[in-house]
């Protein structure tokens, strides 16, 4: 998949309770938890966001609770993919069974200013600004998770599994 | 070859060789969701096209975030967990009077047990850790897949052992010690690993000091944080009558020459109680160093600190003391069974007497659900595991992470404060 779109980044250590606040816990719907995404960090962050602009998170993205309603609240806020610098665990098997790749790069994600027009191909790993030219190359993804994916995410890797059985 | 704890328990539910950054798929003990997880687990469920769970006796369902049912939307969001556990006849279903902070209970009921593999759609599942217990966290969706299939994948983390040595202060508590260690390490000094315990100073704490321990070891971005299966664990398991499997009997532990990617020292000798301030559990620093800072709340209970040894440490401070007139202290023991032990041993007349508030048992406050919410500018000291900007209210509020010692002596304060500051 190719995704184009503006950079919006977040600094390090931002946690779940900042993705998506407990008190907005009490529906799973993505477009709604999206209207409500990085509350926690800056009421109305995602006024900024327009469908298909990319998140660039510094170290640790992430970190906190195992809600499933941080990878679904940015997929409902129209960002469809995370390039960031590392990513807490639990976030890391969320992100890939909603269908929302993840992109760890460690320090490159430097040379993402943000606000840049940036251009990620998540099937060679390749990472483009086109704002000022920089290219990242991200490391290929663990098998397990190319296959999460290509089900289409944990919920389509399940169902094939269990029409097997 | 000598192994780790952690790739020990690992190869008790897996048929494949457990190695270090292997992906093994594993059998579950335990499958576990809360009121706010719960229904996403189901919705995958049935995106799944699962029609019956794996085993009704392995799955709990505990409604603690935010019960009571806070309001209209928490309470519906209930029903879903409700309505599923009825149709697929779950045994372990907990809402209402029975209902207590999911990892305080489940110990508690005998429902996690030492060398188990447990998954929870909480992040605190870690807790279980404690009794020698792997358990991690995950999302809703690998919980969903693990209550069709009966199992999990798990990469097999590498692990930093820790040794805690020395002599521990008056009012030093378990809480303190894990503070101690995220303060040295990080918020994601052992991120995707697992942590390990040992040394005297462990091998002397009880398992309500381990449970607080391991219930933070996600605070360092662990995957686990695993206590040896001792004489400690083994009796705690025989007086509560709960069942330990024939191979590990005699316990579970490393071998001495196991392969770590570090090994950390703690040396507690003169330590003195810390506290986590604003806004990473990783802002460590001893509680006499934070001078001069006013509070209007202070939450005693949690997963991590609302269980009968924390009711009695802040018993301990709060006995024949008063709460502060600008504190409101909340009190909210984690189980039905923390509850009535602490009615028997005279603690809530204690509490009351201190001017406490005391309440149900839930999570309410710690994820700033409900029952104690801070307004602008408010700070409080609080025994739960994570002070996240804007976590228990509004986003310029202030929260400090602390045992129940320190929360009660601060309650009494009115401000960040030790024991020795109450002139204790």
């Amino acid at each position: 998949m190719i995704y184009k779109g503006k950079a919006h980044k977040v600094g390090e250590h931002v946690d779940t309770d900042a993705i998506i606040p407990a008190r907005f816990l009490v529906t799973a719907d993505p477009e709604k938890l999206g209207e409500n995404c990085m509350a926690g960090l800056e009421p109305d962050w995602v006024s900024r966001v327009n469908k298909g602009d990319i998140l660039v998170a510094g170290r640790n993205f992430g970190c906190g609770s195992s809600r499933e309603h941080a990878p679904l609240a940015i997929l409902g806020a129209g960002m469809p993919v995370v390039v960031g610098h590392s990513f807490a665990r639990i976030f890391y098997r969320n992100a890939f069974n909603m269908g929302l790749p993840l992109m760890e790069v460690g320090d490159a994600m430097d040379a993402i200013n943000d606000g840049d027009e940036i251009e990620i191909d998540t099937a060679t790993g390749r990472i483009r600004d086109l704002t000022n030219g920089a290219e990242i190359v991200c490391p290929p993804l663990p098998e397990s998770m190319s296959k999460i994916l290509e089900s289409g995410g944990l919920v389509g890797y399940v169902k094939q599994r269990l029409e097997e059985k | 070859m000598p192994r780790t704890l952690a790739q020990k328990i690992l190869q008790r539910h897996t048929d494949e060789p457990v190695e270090d950054g292997a992906i093994v798929q594993c059998r579950v003990s335990m499958v576990l969701a809360n009121d706010i997880t719960g229904p996403l687990a189901i919705k995958s469920f049935r995106g799944m096209g699962a029609e019956r769970v794996f085993d009704r006796d392995r799955i709990a369902l505990v409604m603690d975030h935010f019960t009571p049912q806070k309001d209209i939307d928490s309470a519906n969001q209930v029903l879903i967990s409700r309505r599923f556990a009825e149709e697929q006849q779950i045994t372990h279903y907990y809402e209402g009077g029975n209902c207590g902070v999911e990892h305080t209970l489940l110990p508690e009921l005998g429902l996690v047990n030492p060398g188990d593999l447990v998954i929870g759609a909480d992040s605190h599942t870690c807790t279980y850790g404690g009794i020698g217990a792997f358990a991690t966290g995950m999302g809703s969706t690998d919980i969903a897949a693990a209550m069709a299939l009966g199992e999990t994948w798990l990469k097999v983390p590498s692990t930093i052992r820790v040794e805690y040595a020395g002599e521990m202060s008056r009012w030093m508590r378990a809480k303190d010690l894990m503070l101690l260690l995220i303060g040295r390490i990080g918020v994601d000094g052992a991120l995707y690993k697992a942590l390990e315990f040992g040394g005297p100073v462990i091998a002397a704490l009880g398992v309500e000091g381990r449970l607080t321990m391991a219930n933070m070891a996600i605070e360092a971005g662990a995957k686990v944080g695993l206590f040896p299966v001792d004489a400690v664990t083994l009796s705690w398991c025989a007086e509560r009558g709960h069942t330990v499997a024939p191979d590990i009997r005699d316990g579970l532990a490393a071998d001495p020459d196991a392969k770590y990617d570090q090994v950390l020292h703690m040396d507690v000798t003169g330590l003195e109680p810390v506290v986590a301030c604003p806004h990473l559990p990783s802002n460590v620093m001893p509680v006499s160093e934070v001078k001069d800072v006013p509070i209007q709340q202070v939450v005693i209970g949690s997963c991590t600190n609302g269980r009968i040894s924390d009711m009695r440490d802040a018993a301990e401070i709060l006995r024949g003391r008063k709460v502060d007139k600008k504190v409101r202290c909340i009190v909210l023991p984690s189980t039905p069974e923390v509850w009535k032990a602490c009615l028997a041993e005279g603690l809530m007349e204690v509490f009351m007497d201190a001017g406490c508030i005391v309440g149900p048992c839930t999570c309410g406050p710690c994820l700033g659900g409900h029952m104690g919410i801070l307004g602008n500018g408010e700070a409080a000291v609080t025994t739960t595991n994570r002070n996240f900007k804007g976590r228990m209210g509004t986003l310029d509020s202030q929260l400090y992470l602390a045992s129940p010692i320190v929360a009660a002596a601060s309650a009494v304060a009115g401000k960040v404060a030790g024991p020795r500051e109450i002139g204790l």
